[in-house]
C-alpha cells in the first residue's frame, strides 16, 4: 500500500525518535508512580483507606501523566520547520494526526496501561478489578489521546503553553472519567461492566472519527497563510 | 437582492457596524437596565414566598436567567466562532471574542448564585450534580477559549484557534452533560416549558420571564460596545475610524 506510506514514515518515525530517548519514555511512569506515592501518604497509607478509592486514583494518575507529554507532540515539529512542509504538500493532515496520535497513544496510552498493575500494587486495588480497570484505561487513553492531539495542535504555535493546555484538556476529559471510573465501579459493586465500557468505546470512536480533523484545521491556522 | 439580507451583509462591514451599535447601544442598555429593575421588583418585592423554599427561592430571578444566558451565549459564540473559520469575516471573529468574557460572566453569577441557593435547600453550597458540574465544565470551556485567544500574539489567528476550541466544545458539552447526569443528579427539574404548561404559578413566573429578556438585552448591550471597542482598536488605522472618532469627540 504506497498510499499509505508517508504515515507509516511519521508513525515509524515517532516511534524511533520516543525510543532513541528511553529515559524521556519512563518519565511519565516515573511521574505515575511519584503522584501514587503522594497519594498513598496523604491516605495513611492504610490498604482500608487506598482500596476503594484505588481506582480513581489511578484513573487520575494515568490522565496526569498522559497529560505531561502533550506539550511535546507537536512542538519539535513546529520548531525544525517539518509542520510547515507538512502544510506545503500533497499528504493529507488528517492522514498524519492519525499517526502521530497512534503513535502518542501507544508509547503513552499503552505504556501507562501495561504499567497500571505497578500502580495496583501501591494502592492495593482489589486484584478482581484489575482486568476492568485494564480494559477501560485501553479504551480510555485513546479517547484522551484523541482530545490531546486537539488541545497540543491547538496550542502548538505558542511559546508557552502548560497551563493553557490543562485548561483545555481536562474539562474534555470528564466524560471519559466518568464512564472509564464508571466500569471500575460497576465490578466493584458486583454488577456488569459492559454499559459503561461501551459507553467508553462509544466515546472514544467518535473521538477518534472528529479529533484528527478538528487537530489539522488547528494546525492549519497558524501557518502564515493569507487570512 | 432581499433587503434583510442586504442588511445583514451591510452588517458585516466594519463602518457600518460601528455606526449601527453607536446608535442602537444606549436604547439595549436603558431597557436592558428599566427591565431588570421592574423584573426585581416584581420578583423579590410581589412575588409571593415559596411554601416548601420561603424565600430563598427568589434567587431563581438571578440565577435561572443567568443559566439560560451562560448556555444561550455560548451557542451565539460557538455561531460566529463557526462563520469566523468558513467565511473568514473580520467582524464574527470580533464578534465571537467578545461574547467568551460575558458568557464567562453569566456562567460565574450561576454558579455563585447557585451555592447561595444551596446552602438553605440542600445544606450544602456545592454538590456533584449533572447541572451544577456541566455549568462549571462549561466556565472552564469559556476560561480555555479566552485563555486561548489571549495567548496568542495575532489576534486573528487566537479568534480562529478559539474557535476551534468553542466548536469541540459544542460537540463536547451534550455529551458531558449526558455523562454527568447518567453519573449524579439532585438537582429540580425544569420548571419552565416553552411547550405544555409550567409548574410554576403565573405570579412566579413573570418576573422570571421579564428578567429573562432583560438578560438577553443586556448581552445584546454589552455584545455591541465589546465589539465596537475591539473594531475600533483593530482597524484603528482606517480613515472611517478617525473620522468617527473625531465626530464622538
Amino acid at each position: 500500500m504506497t498510499a499509505l506510506r508517508p504515515y507509516q514514515a511519521l508513525l515509524a518515525r515517532d516511534l524511533r525518535l520516543a525510543f532513541r530517548r528511553r529515559a524521556d519514555l519512563l518519565l511519565p511512569l516515573g511521574f505515575a508512580v511519584l503522584v501514587v506515592l503522594l497519594f498513598g501518604i496523604a491516605l495513611g497509607g492504610t490498604p482500608e483507606r487506598l482500596a476503594p478509592v484505588s481506582a480513581p486514583v489511578i484513573w487520575v494518575t494515568v490522565l496526569l501523566a498522559g497529560f505531561l507529554s502533550l506539550d511535546g507532540l507537536f512542538r519539535p515539529d513546529v520548531d525544525d520547520g517539518t509542520l510547515d512542509q507538512w502544510l506545503a504538500g500533497p499528504t493529507s493532515i488528517v492522514g498524519l494526526m492519525y499517526a502521530k496520535a497512534l503513535a502518542h497513544w501507544l508509547l503513552y496510552g499503552v505504556g501507562l496501561t501495561l504499567s497500571t498493575p505497578l500502580l495496583a500494587m501501591l494502592l492495593n486495588l482489589p486484584v478482581d478489578l484489575l482486568p476492568v480497570m485494564l480494559a477501560a484505561l485501553a479504551i480510555g487513553t485513546l479517547g484522551a489521546t484523541q482530545i490531546g492531539i486537539i488541545a497540543a495542535a491547538l496550542t502548538a504555535r505558542l511559546r508557552r503553553s502548560g497551563i493553557l493546555l490543562a485548561l483545555i484538556v481536562m474539562p474534555l476529559y470528564l466524560p471519559l472519567l466518568i464512564f472509564g471510573s464508571g466500569a471500575v465501579d460497576a465490578v466493584r459493586l458486583g454488577e456488569s461492566p459492559k454499559g459503561a465500557l461501551l459507553l467508553l468505546a462509544a466515546q472514544t470512536v467518535l473521538l477518534l472519527t472528529l479529533a484528527p480533523p478538528a487537530a489539522a484545521a488547528a494546525l492549519r491556522i497558524g501557518s502564515d497563510n493569507p487570512p | 437582492m432581499n433587503p434583510v439580507w442586504r442588511w445583514f451583509h451591510q452588517l458585516g462591514s466594519p463602518p457600518y457596524f460601528y455606526r449601527f451599535a453607536t446608535r442602537w447601544m444606549p436604547w439595549f442598555g436603558i431597557s436592558a437596565l428599566l427591565l431588570t429593575v421592574i423584573g426585581m421588583y416584581l420578583g423579590f418585592v410581589e412575588a409571593p414566598a415559596d411554601y416548601l423554599q420561603g424565600d430563598s427561592f427568589r434567587i431563581m430571578y438571578i440565577h435561572v436567567p443567568a443559566a439560560w444566558m451562560s448556555m444561550f451565549i455560548y451557542g451565539v459564540m460557538a455561531l460566529n466562532g463557526a462563520i469566523a473559520l468558513i467565511w473568514r469575516i473580520k467582524l464574527s471573529e470580533l464578534l465571537f471574542l467578545s461574547c467568551a468574557p460575558i458568557g464567562a460572566m453569566f456562567t460565574a453569577i450561576t454558579l455563585i448564585t447557585g451555592m447561595f441557593w444551596g446552602k438553605p435547600t440542600w445544606g450544602a453550597y456545592w454538590v456533584w450534580d449533572a447541572r451544577l458540574t456541566s455549568e462549571l465544565v462549561l466556565l472552564f470551556l469559556y476560561f480555555g477559549v479566552i485563555g486561548l485567544a489571549s495567548a496568542y500574539d495575532d489576534l486573528r489567528q487566537g479568534a480562529r484557534a478559539a474557535a476551534v476550541l468553542a466548536l469541540v466544545g459544542v460537540v463536547n458539552v451534550p455529551i458531558i452533560h449526558f455523562s454527568v447526569k447518567w453519573w449524579n443528579t439532585l438537582h429540580q427539574g425544569e420548571t419552565v416549558r416553552i411547550m405544555g404548561k409550567s409548574s410554576i404559578d403565573s405570579s412566579m413566573l413573570w418576573p422570571l420571564l421579564i428578567m429573562a429578556l432583560a438578560t438577553k438585552l443586556y448581552f445584546v448591550f454589552a455584545l455591541l460596545l465589546r465589539t465596537r471597542s475591539a473594531l475600533a482598536e483593530q482597524e484603528r488605522g482606517k480613515q472611517w475610524v478617525r473620522e468617527a472618532m473625531v465626530e464622538a469627540a
